[in-house]
């Protein structure tokens, strides 16, 4: 089970003089069950990568496969295909339009015709998963504070109950509070519901806490792909496309420069933590 | 004095709530009783998660709010008189969150231009400094422009550019840098900081973002619109628990520091950079 | 699709015509378009189509950009066309099915249709050398004197200039929402009429919501920049009559003495 990239390329406007290549000969397999990162400077073909992911967008050349179906086939149930790989946009709670939350909620399963009664339930189910007091439920989304909208807009995709959750900067505008509260919600989705999730993100400590895998985009390709221990093991590349390592690494790096025997693979502050511990330790020892 | 630029006594602001359908509606207290000096020539850091209040208490630093209660003063000018508005707002500027929701003009010399007009500054020199000051913040190149064709640090720019040209005294910023990618933020800050330093010009900085406030001379923590803290950023965070029970985070740097701190190493609990953090660790090696 | 909508976009150039005030297009675009509808004969045609010729010449605006205007228009044009083609009574050519068409129908149809074409192409080409503040100060200024029986012309004009500005961020924003909608399953290609009517709820509700989440940011943006209506307000390009601006008065006003003269006197 799995969504799998060949050679896929998308360029913008093939009939016109200025063409741009959004996305150029990506290749790449998504594997159920998977925590994944992406990173990117804006402009980097992060987005267009994401929305070939549900058929939002389709190849100009190459071929995406949903469980080895190659999606860009005439006939092909794009629908369908949407329902299964959840996406949710940057800023989601501007899409919110229904009277109440919990009929915005439903209004994904009933589009695909799951009955009204069943589609509540399920509604119910992922505000509750979400964080949300019952007693909002009936409220108008337009009335809750810009953390709730988000979650109640992330419950709305939820609900269609996606093997795959694709989210473009979940915690954009959020403060800390609410951004840790959505960070751990994926971090659960994906540890107890083996849900796939695959986040968009600009801050490398959230990609060093919560990711198994990293992939970095630039200029439209996909210019490294691994774990995340892997990727940031690159600082070099990386800074030179404009992004950096995390901070506790930059920590520890400093400090080994310093003439400290230090372990420099952290990079969380639980990592570094322990890193400078050790190295403490292991002095006091020696002397 | 004189170098009191802005003086809010007991400001509350009330509005009230109509939800649920009943009749009668919830009174609200956005800000409840704040009392703040700012200095002329401060960079001022606001801090507060969503909610607290720290956006309503900007809308009163010019007027676009008046308060329920107590005063605001600005340049000795009440806000409530409002003989004294247009003088106010060419005085305190305000940036906003959304790049794209406070460009007025189609193209971006015309944009910049729209407070001067508005404030009858003559043509010619309405042009002088459209281009000083786009020159100022890096966007001269763009002059002719449309603002639709700009990311959102240059537009962020361009709205900094709009405000520099009514050549106020202060700017007050309501989380600029919350819709920008990082080469953005980092932009805006930049630019931030350089107006306070070279061009003197007095910062209200609003941000629910640790890093910003580090080059602020004084910052204000905002809880349930109350000042629930104050001080240099040092000071302020100094109080690791404190500010992770209001909803905030401190600085990575800081909190490195404080988790280690708990396990028995020995270090100042001041620590807001990684400069700070290496140096005293490095009496380990 | 909307790529080709032409309309209403500014042609960037440092033409005669891009330099002209404002004011002068406007007026120069009004006798234009009242002159095509003087009187059908091909001789006025012919002076009116010169008069657009020699303007788009100096307006540098390449053609094939002018052209790709009436693309958009193209479906209107032609079933406006079709319809006098087959229903304007006369003398009959030829019979298809049920329907005639006459000598008259293809007369007026032609008419019709090359006045139609010329009408955008001039309007549009007035698009094309003016940026909306011009267009709009142009407007103002022109239409100041109504401010005498207290018509809001500075507010209207303002309201203006601000539509145009918001308008490719609206249309951005729509199709952010389509497609975050497309992703929890809305159809909009398929199904009954109603139930496609029934699903363009979910994209006007928050179109409208963020319309006017932007016009409240923007009213606060505006007022805190010190913005209080035309009063004591000054102009960063205040519109000003050149030589050439005189120049073109007369120029328009001798091709109106020869529309009038072609249609009312030569052609009776």
């Amino acid at each position: 089970m799995s969504i799998r990239l060949e050679n896929v390329s998308h360029i913008y406007d093939s009939n016109s003089d200025e063409k741009s290549v959004a996305l150029n000969n990506a290749n790449l397999v998504i594997n159920e069950g998977e925590f994944i990162g992406i990173v990117g400077h804006t402009g980097s073909g992060k987005s267009t990568l994401i929305q070939h992911l549900n058929g939002l967008m389709l190849p100009t050349s190459g071929t995406v496969y949903y469980d080895d179906e190659d999606i860009s086939r005439d006939g092909y149930d794009l629908r369908g295909l949407r329902g299964k790989v959840g996406m949710c946009f940057q800023y989601p709670e501007h899409q919110l339009f229904e009277v109440t939350i919990l009929d915005d909620v439903a209004f994904g399963p009933m589009n695909y015709g799951i009955s009204k009664e069943e589609a509540v339930k399920t509604a119910k189910s992922c505000l509750y998963a979400v964080g949300m007091r019952e007693e909002l439920y009936g409220k108008s989304p337009f009335e809750l504070s810009g953390g709730q909208k988000r979650r109640v807009a992330i419950a709305g995709i939820l609900a269609m109950h996606p093997k795959y959750l694709v989210l473009d900067e979940p915690t954009a505008g959020l403060d800390p509070e609410g951004r840790e509260h959505i960070l751990k919600l994926l971090r659960t989705l994906n540890e107890e519901r083996h849900m796939t999730i695959i986040l968009v993100s600009h801050s490398m400590e959230d990609m060093a806490t919560y990711v198994d895998r990293l992939i970095v985009m630039n200029h439209g390709n996909v210019e490294f792909d691994g774990t995340k221990e892997e990727v940031f093991s690159h600082k070099k590349e990386l800074e030179a496309m404009g992004l950096s390592v995390p901070f506790f690494r930059y920590v520890v790096e400093d400090l080994k420069e310093r003439g400290m025997n230090i372990d420099t693979s952290a990079l969380t502050l639980e990592e570094a933590k322990t890193a400078i511990l050790d190295a403490i330790k292991r002095k006091e020892n020696h002397d | 004095m004189k170098n009191l630029i802005l003086k809010i006594k007991d400001l509350k602001h009330e509005y009230i709530s109509y939800q649920d359908e009943d009749e009668k509606g919830t009174i609200v207290h956005a800000v409840d009783g704040v009392s703040l000096d700012v200095q002329r020539g401060q960079f001022i850091a606001i801090l507060g998660h969503n909610g607290s209040g720290k956006s309503s208490l900007a809308k009163h630093l010019n007027g676009l709010l008046v308060p329920s209660e107590g005063t605001v003063f600005v340049e000795n000018m009440d806000t409530k008189d409002p003989k004294n508005m247009l003088d106010i707002r060419q005085n305190v500027g305000i940036v906003f969150q959304n790049p794209d929701n406070q460009i007025v003009g189609s193209i971006v010399e015309e944009d910049v231009g729209f407070g001067p007009e508005n404030i009858g500054i003559p043509t010619e020199e309405i042009w002088e400094r459209v281009s000083r000051v786009l020159e100022g913040v890096g966007m001269h190149a763009y002059q002719k422009s449309s603002p639709n064709n700009l990311s959102g640090g240059q537009k962020q720019r361009v709205a900094i550019a709009g405000i520099m040209a009514m050549e106020p005294e202060c700017i007050v910023l309501d989380e600029p840098t919350a819709m920008l990618d990082p080469k953005g933020r980092q932009d805006v800050l930049k630019l931030i900081k350089r107006l306070n330093q070279e061009k003197k010009i007095t910062i209200i900085l609003i941000t629910h973002n640790m890093d910003e406030v580090l080059p602020a001379d004084q910052v204000f923590v905002m809880n349930q619109g109350k000042v629930t803290m104050s001080g240099t950023p040092k000071e302020v965070f100094y109080h690791v628990d404190e500010l992770k029970k209001l909803g905030l985070e401190v600085p990575f740097a800081t909190d490195l520091a404080y988790e280690l701190r708990k396990e028995g190493i020995e270090l100042s609990p001041d620590i807001i950079s990684k400069g700070e953090l290496v140096e005293e660790l490095c009496q380990y090696v | 699709m909307i790529r080709d909508i032409t309309i209403g976009q500014y042609y960037k150039s440092d033409s005669m015509i891009h330099k002209l005030d404002p004011r002068v297009k406007l007026f120069g675009t009004l006798i234009y378009v009242i002159t095509l509808f003087f009187y059908k004969s091909p001789i006025t045609y012919a002076a009116s189509l010169i008069f657009l010729g020699i303007v788009i010449a100096l307006s540098t605006v390449p053609l094939s950009f002018i052209l790709r205007g009436l693309k958009a228009v193209f479906v209107i044009l032609l079933f406006s066309v079709v319809i006098n083609m087959f229903f304007i009574p006369g003398e009959a050519l030829v019979h298809i099915w049920k329907l005639t068409i006459t000598k008259e129908g293809i007369m007026t149809a032609v008419y019709l249709g090359v006045r139609l074409v010329m009408l955008v192409l001039g309007t549009s080409l007035m698009t094309f050398t003016t940026t909306p503040n011009e267009l709009t100060d142009g407007l103002e200024k022109s239409l100041g004197f109504l401010k005498k029986i207290k018509l809001p012309i500075h507010e209207m004009a303002m309201m203006m200039s601000i539509a145009l500005r918001f308008i490719p961020i609206l249309t951005e924003e729509l199709g952010k929402i389509m497609k975050a909608q497309t992703a929890r399953g809305v159809d909009f290609e398929n199904g009954s009429m109603i139930h496609r009517i029934k699903n363009m709820v979910p994209i006007i509700v928050p179109l409208f919501v963020a319309a006017i989440r932007r016009a409240n940011d923007l009213a606060m943006a505006m007022e805190s920049r010190c913005y209080h209506g035309s009063e004591g307000r000054t102009k960063m390009k205040p519109l000003k009559y050149e030589k050439r601006d005189g120049m073109a008065y007369i120029f328009l006003i001798v091709f109106l003495g020869i529309m009038i003269y072609l249609a009312f006197f030569l052609s009776r």
